[in-house]
Order: structure tokens, then sequence, then C-alpha cells
């Protein structure tokens, strides 16, 4: 009699363990899924990860900062397997905190047919980016040109006056990649919009 | 194949005619032949299974890497082609942490956590046969991409994202797949480990009291729980970023490729703790029998077992140091990862403690334990050095690197499985493994294993990077000396398949009590084990730890 008792408790316990442990499995497995808009809005707020805003930003009026300049480079890489090319009017320009400048990137697609494609942004160092604003930037939108067309578009952009001091050059890297009509109404935050494309 | 291997059928057993709560299922006539083995649900021949299983992988696994020492045999491209030769990288890490490791664990769990503990069998015997059976589906498919038109993964064990999603070869889904059959078995077998520790226990067996091979594995069961759940959601953002046009990896939909990293090693560190704490338990059963001693420091053993499982869910960015972590990250987890020395080094002193003043015999599975603490703590030492972050911009992607994780993997957990193996074969077959052979395969596994992994530390700090089927003039001793270890050690394992199917065939018989120093309760049944042991539960008598 006390081992069937026994029994049903045993069973009992194997059963709410078996059910405790499938709430934590189900959490986990959430948890992961979480993890990625979690990791988005912890890279946007710490600008750990030299992403820089999706959208315009407005200006911050303030004075510029003339005892000080810092470099601005500008990086353009292609992609394989899209055959575009990406150039910008200067490779660098000197800047002060506070100033909005304007700089001018050429697009041009040198294939035979008409493509897509965006230019993804990245800053480094990566503790520059929650202070560099852009107030334009091509690369909001998607870019569509016909085989063999060719075109400029501005970046305007500002770093503000609270950029650590320990910082003397800030370099943007802008990366072209092919763009599938799939891929941008997929894409997990929606950045890259059909209806904003130039 | 399993038909020669433990454990034997026993038709006799002691309550056979004890009715009672050995109902209904006992009493209809046995399934002979394979259906036994398909339809078993008992818990020895489960855990037979696995191991059988795991053996089989491991020997799989070991023939990849037995490509790749080839190759690297001398600088050049020699036997194989470059595509060919990333396949066998990753499919040798692959079967061998999925495959060989942890099945080979939850083999050995299976067969000895209900005799430690007092317990009939497994808390979910259905269960416990899906989640065995799942494991040949698994890698049966995971193998049959290696035939599949543009070849298996090739991306390394890591899988990264882009490589294994935007440049992977069209067989990734199938390796998708097979990955998720193994993660639900894992889950599985988990679940059914901490129901039956939890609710199964003998009478009288609190928690403090159970042998430490339980305590091991009921800590590894949780990190399995807390951290599959998160491989299978990244292989699943995979998937989608594959076949449904998602971009949670793909920089070119705003998605992130640092993001994998980030994910797979909140997974992966966890991941190599669960090949790693079962195998202090074993080790912890092991030094106190053949030192005729107490385990030194029982609880602390405990507490460091559950210090090392939290700290592991806080250093998986030291895999990425060099992905371009902020300065503050390189520090968090550069000392978070240097913290763990110290709940391990509470345990290799509290092996040596127990070894101290202890009357010590070197029976196979003591030599083999012994073997796994000097080695593990190499290996340990060298992780040390690769968790500080400035050295490890240089080390990083080297074959130090390499050299690091197998002295933690192959002397580390693959040497405690072998002396688990050699320590409970007599319980598992009634027969001690022939001795002479036993010294034979572990004295030409140690000096094969350093041959193969010492070396791989000098060419990694030398700049030899990992994953690369040719390398420079100036690696090519260092390399040489790699391959004949490799291929020795690959040779002296036969000695051991030979040694379990002649200690299963007969041998010098062996008592219940097997070892003069063990005291755990699986020594209380006869040897070998009975199919059913401990239907009435036994009373555990405490000892004072």
């Amino acid at each position: 009699m006390s081992r069937q008792d026994e029994q049903t408790r045993n069973q009992e316990g194997v059963r709410r363990t078996v059910t405790r442990t499938l709430v934590v499995l189900a959490g986990m497995f959430a948890f992961a899924f979480a993890l990625v808009p979690l990791y988005d809005v912890f890279c946007e707020v710490t600008g750990l990860n030299g992403k820089t805003s999706n959208t315009a930003q407005m200006l911050v009026h303030e004075e510029v900062d003339t005892s000080r300049m810092v470099t601005v480079q500008f990086i353009t890489r292609g992609s394989a397997g899209l055959p575009w090319e990406l150039d910008v009017e200067t490779r660098q320009v000197r800047v002060h905190p506070g100033q909005s400048n304007e700089v001018f990137f050429t697009f041009r697609n040198r294939g035979g047919e008409a493509s897509r494609a965006s230019a993804v942004p990245s800053v480094s160092p990566s503790e520059a980016s929650v202070h560099l604003r852009k107030l334009s930037c091509f690369c909001f939108q998607e870019q569509r040109l016909a085989a063999g067309e060719r075109l400029e578009a501005p970046l305007v952009f500002q770093l503000t006056r609270d950029l650590p001091p320990d910082i003397k050059t800030v370099t943007l890297v802008y990366t072209l990649y092919p763009v599938q009509p799939t891929q941008a109404a997929a894409s997990p935050r929606g950045s890259i919009n059909e209806g904003d494309s130039a | 194949m399993a038909s020669h291997l433990p454990p034997k059928p026993i038709p006799q057993h002691s309550t056979a005619t004890a009715g009672g709560m050995a109902e209904a299922g006992h009493h209809h006539p046995r399934p002979r032949g394979l259906m036994r083995w398909l339809l078993t649900t008992n818990h020895k021949e489960i855990g037979s299974l696995y191991l059988i299983f795991s053996l089989v992988m491991f020997f799989i696994g070991g023939i990849f890497a037995l490509v790749v020492r080839a190759e690297l045999f001398q600088p050049g491209l020699q036997l194989v082609q470059p595509e060919f030769f990333n396949q066998m990288t990753t499919m040798h890490g692959l079967i061998m942490v999925f495959g060989a490791i942890m099945p080979a664990f939850v083999g050995l769990a299976n067969w000895m956590v209900p005799l430690q503990i007092g317990a009939p069998d497994m808390a979910l015997p259905r269960l416990n046969n899906f989640s065995f059976w799942l494991l040949p589906v698994a890698f049966g498919l995971l193998l049959s991409t290696l035939l599949m038109p543009g070849g298996g993964p090739n991306f390394g064990w890591t899988f990264y994202a882009p490589l294994s999603t935007t440049y992977a070869p069209p067989s990734t889904t199938f390796f998708i797949l097979s990955l998720h059959i193994a993660g639900i078995s894992s889950i599985l077998g988990a679940i059914n480990i901490i129901a039956t520790i939890l609710n199964l226990r003998a009478p009288g067996m609190r928690m403090m009291d159970m042998p430490l091979f339980v305590w091991t594995w009921l800590i590894t069961a949780f990190l399995l729980i807390a951290v599959m759940p998160v491989l299978a959601g990244v292989i699943t953002m995979m998937l989608m970023d594959i076949n449904f046009g998602t971009s949670f990896f793909n920089a070119a939909g705003g998605g992130d490729p640092v993001l994998f990293q980030h994910l797979f090693w909140f997974f992966g560190h966890p991941e190599v703790y669960i090949m790693i704490l079962p195998a202090f338990g074993i080790v912890s059963a092991i030094i106190p029998t053949f030192s005729r001693k107490r385990l030194f420091g029982y609880a602390s053993m405990v507490y460091a077992t559950a210090a090392i499982a939290l700290l592991s869910f806080l250093v998986w960015a030291h895999h990425m140091f060099v992905v371009g972590l902020p300065l503050v990250a390189e520090l968090f987890f550069m000392y978070t990862t240097l913290l763990i020395a110290v709940p391990t080094g509470v345990k290799v002193f509290n092996w040596v403690a127990t070894m101290f003043r202890g009357s010590i015999s070197f029976e196979p599975p003591m030599l083999f334990a012994l073997a796994f603490v000097v080695q593990f703590t190499v290996g340990g030492f060298s992780g040390l050095m690769l968790a500080i972050s400035p050295a490890d911009f240089q080390y990083h992607d080297t074959y130090f690197v390499v050299a690091h994780f197998h002295y933690v993997l192959v002397p580390g957990a693959l040497f405690a499985i072998l002396a688990g193996a050699y320590y409970w074969l007599p319980k598992w077959t009634g027969h001690y493994p022939n001795l002479r052979l036993s010294q034979w395969h572990f004295w030409l596994s140690v000096i094969g294993v350093n041959l193969t992994f010492f070396p791989m530390h000098f060419s990694g700090l030398a700049g030899m990077p990992r994953r690369i089927p040719d390398y420079a003039l100036q690696f090519a001793d260092f390399n040489l000396v790699s391959s004949l270890g490799a291929f020795l050690f690959g040779a002296s394992q036969l000695i051991f398949v030979l040694l379990v199917i002649k200690c299963v065939r007969g041998g010098e018989k062996a008592p219940a009590k097997a070892w003069e120093g063990a005291e755990d309760l699986e020594w209380s049944v006869p040897s070998p084990a009975p199919l059913h042991t401990f239907e009435t539960p036994p009373e555990f008598q405490p000892k004072q730890h």
C-alpha cells in the first residue's frame, strides 16, 4: 500500500517536473527570438555596433566647436555579383563638431540590366556612431538604377559637440548589397521599405 | 553490431515473481532480435544503445579527422580538394560534439543515474527510447549531406553566418533539420534525467547525498534545457534567412552577422560545459575509489559545478574578442572568463587532496582519471591564455585554439568517458576488462594524444591559422608530428573496441562490488547488473561526506 502511494507521489512529481522544464524550454526558445530586437535596441542605445539610425535625424542646433577638427573618412565597397560602383567625391573631410556637412556619393550601374541595391553604413570607432547624426542619406532607401544609369546622392551629416575628445578620426563605410524583391519586404526591421525607394 | 554488446539478456531477475509494481509491460513476452532494441524502454539497454552509437560516431568523426591530418601531413595539396577539406573539418567537429561526446554522456547517465540513486528506471522510459532513436535519424541525415550536390556543410562546426546562409551549399537545410532533431533528442534526454533525479531517489537520499556524477548531470541537464532552445532558435533563423527571405543575419536586409555569433556563443559556451561537467562527475567517482578515501570537499565540488554552470552564461563573447567589441565588453568578458578558473581550480585541488595520503592503486579507470586531471589542466591553462583578450588578438583562429579545445575535449571529456567505461564495464558485463590490453590502450592513447595536440600549441603561437588545407613551410615539422600522433591515437582506439568485445564475451568474473574502494549504490547490485534493479527501493544509508 505504502509503495503504491509512493508510486503515485513519484508520478505526480515527475509530471510537475516535466511541466516546469517544458515551460522553461518554451521560454528559452522565445528568449532566443526576443534577443534579436533586444540586440538592436541595445546597439542603438549604446551605439556599440557602429550602426547609425535608419531614418533622418534633426539637426541639433548648437554652436560650432571651432576649437577642434575631426577627420571624417569615407570608404565605399561593392559587393560580389552586383555590377555597381559607389564613389564619393572626396575620401576625407575635416569638420568641426556641431557643423553640418554635405558630401556627394555617386552610384553607377555598370551592368546590362536594371537592378536594385542598398548601401549599408557602418561607423568606426563604434562609440562615434551615437554622435553622428544624418540629416539626409541615400542609405535610408534602396536605390534602383537602369542599365548604365548614374545617380548622385547627398549625405548630410553632423557630428555633435559631445563627441568624446579622444576621437580624432571617424570612418564611415558604405557597403553595397544587392536587394532582391522578397528581401525588402521580409526584412525583420522593415527598415528598407519599397514605398520609400528612390 | 549491437548483438554482441552489453547488456546480455538476463532471463531471471530478482523480482520476477514479485508482481506488485512490476506491472503490465514486464509480463508480455519480450520482443526479440532487432525489435527488442527498437522498442526497449529499459534504461540499461537504452544506455548501451547510446554508448554503442557514440562509439560508432567517434570512429566516423575520427576518420574525418584523419582525412584532415593526412592532408596536413605535409605542405601543399596532396589528397583532397580544399572544398572537401572544409567539409571534413566541419563534419569532424559536428559529429564529435553532437554525435560522440554528448550521446556518450547521455548513455552513461542512462546506465548509471538510476543505479546510483536507487531508482528502478528512468522517470519517462518511453520518452527515453524516443530520444535515443532520434539520434540515428539525425546523424544519418547529417552524414547523407556529404553525398548531396554541392557537398555537406563546409562552414566549420560553428556555422557562422553568412558562410552558413548566403554562401552555404544547398544541403544546409538538411544540416539544419538534422541539428534540430539532435537538439530535440538532447532536450528530451535532459528532461528525463532531471525528472529522474528530482523524483526517483531512494528513500532517505537527500540532494547532498547524491554521488557527484548524478549532481554534475543534474546541472548539465539544466544547462541543456536552457541553451538547446537557443540553438534551435538560431538555426531556425538561419533556415528562414536561407529559404524565406528574412534578414536576421543578412546585412543587406538590415540584419547583422555579428548577432549570429552572439546567439551562437550564448548557446555555445554553456554547450562546452555540457561536454565537461559530467566528466568531472565521473572523475570524482573514480579518484576516491582508487585512493580508498572519501572525496575531499564534496559540498565544494557541488557548489563549484553550479558556479561553473552559472558563469558559463556570462562569458560567451570571449569567443568573439576580435569582432570589434567595445573596450568595456572586452574587459567584462575577460574578467568573467578568468573567474571561471576559480571553481575549476577548486575541483582540481579537491581531486589532488583526495589522493593525498590515500592508498592509491593504478587500475585502468584510475589511469584514465589521472590523465584526465593532468591534461585537462593543461587545456585549462591554455584557456586562461586565450581568455586574456589582448593576447587573444594574436591567438584567435590559430592552431593554439585548436590545441586548447582538443586538450579539454580529448584527454578531457573523452578520457573521462573512457575512464567511466573502464570503471563500470565490470558492472555492465560482469567481467573485468583485460588488464594488459587496457594498459596498452591507455599508454598509446596518452602518447598519441600528446603527439597530436601538443605541437599545435607551437604551430598556433607561430601563427598557423585553423581550417586551412595547406600551410606555409615553416609549420611542416609540427604538422608532421601532429599527423603521426593522430594516426597512432586513432589506431589505439581499435584496442578499446577489441577490449570491450572481449569483456562482453568473457574474462575475469567481477563481484557485485567490483572495486575495493567503490561505495555508491550501483555496487550493491550484482555484476552484471540484472535487467531490472531496485524495483524495491533500497534503504539508503547516508554517509558522511
